[in-house]
């Protein structure tokens, strides 16, 4: 590590990460329902989405320049908040479908409004978002403070004047696409055509167009006949960012399969097979388990895509199926305590990870509150915390370094000190600016590079 | 703001100081803004009325800068409003006006929804006709400018469709400057408005001059079928059609066939679908030289295309396209060219290809002639009789009216029976209800000997079937049945055979027989029912089941009007009388009701 100590990768410069905002209470027990469930910056990065396990869904939208407030530069203060989905029960199949968040996706801006998807394990929902300045007023049967005009004495007809108001941000439900999915919803991705968007479950990828909710196409269905035959599922669905008929879906073997639409309706059939020879000495009984992928992206210039699995964050190019172009140990460390990890069920933990604006970075979360950086060009990674104790405003983050070894040294954490119920599993990169937002638990954390 | 609705039934026109021919517009105007989107709506409609009750003055100055700014509203209420302001040139004050109503549906051709966009243009290209050529270019244009250059691609998109409307009417300054903008938008970056632009070129290319056709709508049209995303290039194929209407044979082989050729191929098979899907129109524009040419290959490769979805519509177009190749060469194109794959397809491993050729395949037989439907579809035909899936078998069923005017349905017949029997007992319901529409058909193809001989049996096991639905379908094919083969027939062979159910055990098949009655009676006529009907239904009016009670009362409420008052008074009445002391209530409802119709009382 150079000697600016947190020196940290973003388009190949060195800068001090710093502390900007954190959302959220402060208490120390945690309602179920604030837990944060994704996160997600629109394409201008303007706007920053949440949703949380209790269906709702929030949105903060990022201070204009102020030069009154010089340090209120890039703030994200709260722009509408509103409840997405609700608890229900499916009385077939004596099922609760939880309200939960799964994924949050942003539709390219089509006019002032700005439209999300919102999905939880069965439905998905087309929120508008948009503001409203102005308000009618001037009443024929009524005066101003509402008291009714005797209708015999009406004389002229007044037609309603519109007067400025204060700024209102109202979200209103466009579409509900439902009843489409017979398992749970794992991943929502807007197509680069803007019409057409996928959405997968554990075993089928569907096609939908946005205006249309009383029918999608099924293109992806991995259901066996008989379903012991079952041996792997789809764990994440990502579209290309610029070839509108590519798709890539990975699976729990550690695999991914890139389709192509062009060459027929159901694409059972994969275009390309990434799968990275196992090794053999490695070979254990959670081998499978922890080659399973949580997360599947595609860079922004679309020349590669990056999975993670439990250990590691890998990045593969599209021309190169037999291995990735890169691995990065995201906590290595944990190998050794795969077994405590699988009786807590953190294993299973599906961590997601994100690209920088200038695909020369990625971040991806770990336990303990730490998240992890890679510079793709310098090679070089760090690893920072988000917690309170350091969330001074503009106080620069200090790496932090986890002890593997017998001996521990000052300022580093052992392996057995670490604590696995705070887990980062969800962050997401400002489309331009180095801006970071950070999923930990009920609090959101906001970074960005230093201003000097 | 509900107060306003509740008053609209308040006061009368009873005296007051004010003018009461307002106040219902007042009513009007303030459930504009009404919480309930139904009554907003209803205003919305009635906006004529409220600008009638303004004049054309306060209407252009108060209620249209209103309305600009009303797009917040539900997509239904401006929905309404787009459609309103197409028609209210006359409302503003006429032509010299109309331009006053462009801001409101500026706004609406910009909202997310393409409903109300589509219908705001609509608007717009309405009214731009309204426009005189000065206010045209004043006013329209400039609009159709911004929002051509607009920063949100719902703008442009609604700008593609407003073009082709001033291009016309517009000087050539002008004319020049439309012509950029609508290539500008053809290279959008955003996909939605390059579609957009795909979708109006054709429409666009018919109001501009040849030369410009040429020398500009084909290079986009070009760059169009190659754009990189494939949703932009099949609606390329459509613009390909008008444009070749426009253009000489010449033309066409130059400017248009190589890219067309290149979408037959296409990589991506939803560009392919498209050809095949449009071939027919693709057809007529090319003429029958390229077609002979070009198409035929083409659609050969179509026929055999990798993707189901694709070969299934080209397999839907075979028998326009036989139709539409000059007369004198039909015969020999079919033969040669098509027919060797179409024989392919009949063992298709899709049903959907299957049942897509097997809808069409019979209408060949009329363009090839007796000789070659015998020996070259024949065997087609046969083998699609017993295809596994019964699509295909109905498929083919339904269409043998073609066949049978060609060489006579008697070639078919003994592979028609098998069919006909296995769909009649297939265990799907919906594939017995499909065949047993077509048994009226079948009858009167194969005659009445073959019928009695074949299929009677089957018909009569219908009316038990399990399923309600194919009782009741049985029920009416009978009633077909007797209007083909006439009284006589149906005296003799299925009255007897419904009657005999009327002693069934099973209620529900005893009430089938009045249901049968029901159908049967009209186009018996008179005295088959009273002789042979009537008393069987007389005499179930004892059953101990009350729904057969009540369906004797209904049954003979629909009989009554046929019989003669003899048989009415002397035996309905007493029976009809008695079931209306029924202890069953819904009997005595029913023997009620057929009294007073029947005017027994």
């Amino acid at each position: 590590m150079a000697a600016g100590g947190g020196g940290c990768p973003a388009g190949g410069n060195d800068f001090q990460w710093c502390f900007s905002q954190v959302k959220g209470a402060i208490d120390e027990d945690v309602a179920e329902a604030d837990i944060i469930s994704t996160v997600e910056f629109n394409y201008s990065g303007d706007l920053l989405a949440t949703g949380d396990k209790g269906g709702r869904v929030v949105i903060f939208q990022r201070e204009q320049e102020n030069k009154s407030r010089p340090h209120s530069r890039g703030e994200y203060n709260v722009y509408s908040t509103f409840q997405s989905h609700e608890p229900e029960f499916d009385y077939l199949k004596s099922l609760e479908i939880e309200e939960k968040i799964n994924k949050i996706r942003w539709l390219p801006q089509q006019n002032a409004a700005h439209f999300l998807l919102s999905t939880n394990d069965k439905t998905i929902k087309l929120w508008k978002i948009s503001e409203r300045d102005k308000r009618a007023e001037g009443y024929n049967l009524k005066d101003e403070d509402g008291r009714l005009r005797d209708p015999f004495r009406i004389t002229a007809l007044r037609v309603p004047i519109l007067k400025p108001m204060d700024l209102m941000v109202e979200a209103s439900p466009r579409r509900i696409f439902a009843n489409a999915h017979t398992y749970h919803i794992n991943s929502i991705s807007v197509n680069s055509d803007h019409e057409t968007y996928l959405s997968a479950d554990d075993l089928r990828i569907n096609l939908w167009h946005l205006e249309i909710t009383d029918r999608s196409f099924n293109i992806v269905d991995i259901k066996p006949a008989n379903m012991e035959e079952l041996t792997e599922v789809i764990t994440a669905a990502e579209f290309h960012p610029h070839q509108c008929n590519v798709f890539v879906y990975s699976s729990s073997k550690g695999t991914i399969r890139l389709c192509d639409m062009r060459s027929s309706a159901l694409c059972d059939r994969h275009s390309k097979f990434f799968e990275e020879p196992e090794d053999p000495s490695s070979r254990s009984f959670f081998s499978e388990i922890i080659s399973s992928i949580s997360d599947v992206k595609f860079s922004h210039s679309g020349r590669y895509m990056m999975t993670r699995d439990y250990l590691s964050v890998k990045v593969w190019d599209l021309n190169m199926e037999s291995r990735p172009v890169e691995t990065h140990q995201v906590h290595e460390y944990l190998r050794s305590k795969l077994c405590s990890l699988y009786e807590n069920d953190c294993i299973f933990d599906k961590f997601e990870c994100c690209w920088n604006g200038s695909d020369s970075a990625i971040m991806t979360g770990s336990y303990n509150n730490f998240f992890r950086m890679f510079d793709r060009d310098t090679r070089r990674d760090v690893t920072l915390e988000a917690s309170r104790e350091s969330s001074k405003p503009r106080a620069s983050l200090k790496p932090r370094k986890v002890c593997t070894g017998g001996k521990r040294r000052k300022d580093e954490i052992s392996v057995d000190s670490l604590d696995f119920n705070k887990k980062i599993l969800h962050t997401a990169w400002h489309p331009v600016d180095n801006v970071i937002a950070v999923a930990a638990t009920n609090n959101l954390y906001i970074f960005q590079d230093k201003i000097n | 703001m509900a107060g306003a609705s509740e008053l609209g039934t308040g006061p009368g026109a009873a005296g007051g100081d004010g003018d009461d021919s307002l106040y219902p517009i007042a009513v009007l105007i303030d459930e504009l803004r009404n919480e309930d989107v139904q009554l907003r709506l209803n205003s919305i409609k009635k906006l004529s009325t409220i600008a009638l009750a303004l004049g054309v003055e306060r209407t252009r100055s108060e209620l249209l800068p209103f309305l600009t700014d009303t797009i917040y509203d539900e997509d239904e209420v401006l929905l309404a409003l787009a459609e309103q302001l197409g028609n209210f040139t006359g409302l503003v004050g006429g032509p010299d006006f109309a331009h006053c109503l462009l801001p409101p549906l500026e706004n609406l051709a910009t909202v997310e929804e393409t409903v109300v966009r589509d219908k705001a243009v609509e608007s717009l290209r309405q009214i731009s006709q309204e426009h005189t050529p000065v206010a045209l270019e004043a006013y329209f244009v400039p609009l159709v400018k911004r929002l051509a250059s607009g920063d949100w691609f719902t703008s442009r998109t609604s700008a593609c469709g407003l073009f082709s409307v001033c291009y016309p009417r517009a000087s050539n300054a002008v004319k020049a400057e439309i012509r950029q903008q609508f290539r500008s938008l053809c290279s959008d970056d955003t996909p939605m408005v390059r579609r957009a632009a795909a979708s109006k070129l054709g429409e666009f290319a018919k109001v501009l001059e040849l030369d410009s056709v040429k020398s500009e709508i084909v290079p986009l049209f070009t760059s169009l079928a190659s754009d990189e995303q494939d949703s932009v290039r099949l609606l390329a194929v459509e613009a390909c059609v008008s444009i070749a209407q426009l253009l000489s044979q010449d033309d066409l082989e130059t400017l248009v066939m190589p890219t067309l050729r290149q979408a037959a191929e296409d990589k991506s098979w939803r560009v392919r679908y498209m050809v095949a899907d449009r071939f027919s129109e693709l057809q007529k524009a090319m003429g029958p030289k390229i077609t002979l040419n070009d198409l035929i290959p083409a659609f050969q490769n179509l026929l055999k295309d990798c993707e189901a979805e694709v070969r299934a519509a080209a397999a839907h177009k075979v028998k326009e396209l036989g139709e539409n190749l000059p007369i004198e060469d039909r015969e020999t194109i079919i033969m040669n060219q098509i027919l060797p794959y179409i024989k392919e397809l009949v063992s298709d491993t899709n049903q959907h290809v299957k049942s897509a050729l097997a809808s069409v395949i019979m209408g060949l037989s009329t363009i090839l002639g007796k000789e070659n439907t015998i020996e070259h579809l024949l065997p087609l035909f046969l083998a699609q009789l017993k295809d596994e899936c019964p699509d295909v078998r109905l498929n083919i069923i339904s269409n043998l009216d073609c066949v049978n005017e060609v060489i006579g349905i008697r070639q078919l017949s003994q592979s028609l029976l098998p069919a006909i029997v296995e769909l009649a007992e297939d265990a799907k319901w919906r594939v017995r209800l499909a065949i047993i529409e077509y048994m009226p058909l079948l009858a009167g193809q194969l005659g009445v000997e073959f019928f009695d001989e074949k299929l009677n049996s089957l018909c009569m096991a219908w009316l038990v079937d399990h399923v309600y639905a194919i009782r009741e379908a049985a029920t009416n094919n009978l009633m077909k049945l007797v209007q083909k083969f006439g009284t006589e027939w149906a005296q003799n062979t299925i009255v007897p055979k419904v009657l005999v159910m009327a002693n069934d055990p099973n209620y529900l098949h005893r009430m089938t027989t009045l249901f049968c009655i029901n159908a049967l009676s009209e186009a018996c006529g008179q005295e088959i029912t009273t002789k042979q009907m009537l008393p069987i239904v007389l005499k179930m009016a004892g059953d101990q089941v009350a729904n057969v009670r009540f369906n004797v009362a209904k049954s003979l409420q629909k009989i009554g009007p046929i019989l003669d008052t003899n048989a009415l008074q002397g035996e309905v009445k007493p029976v009809l009388q008695k079931l209306g002391q029924d202890e069953d209530m819904d009997v005595k409802y029913f023997a009620q009701e057929a009294i007073s119709v029947l005017a027994l009382a």
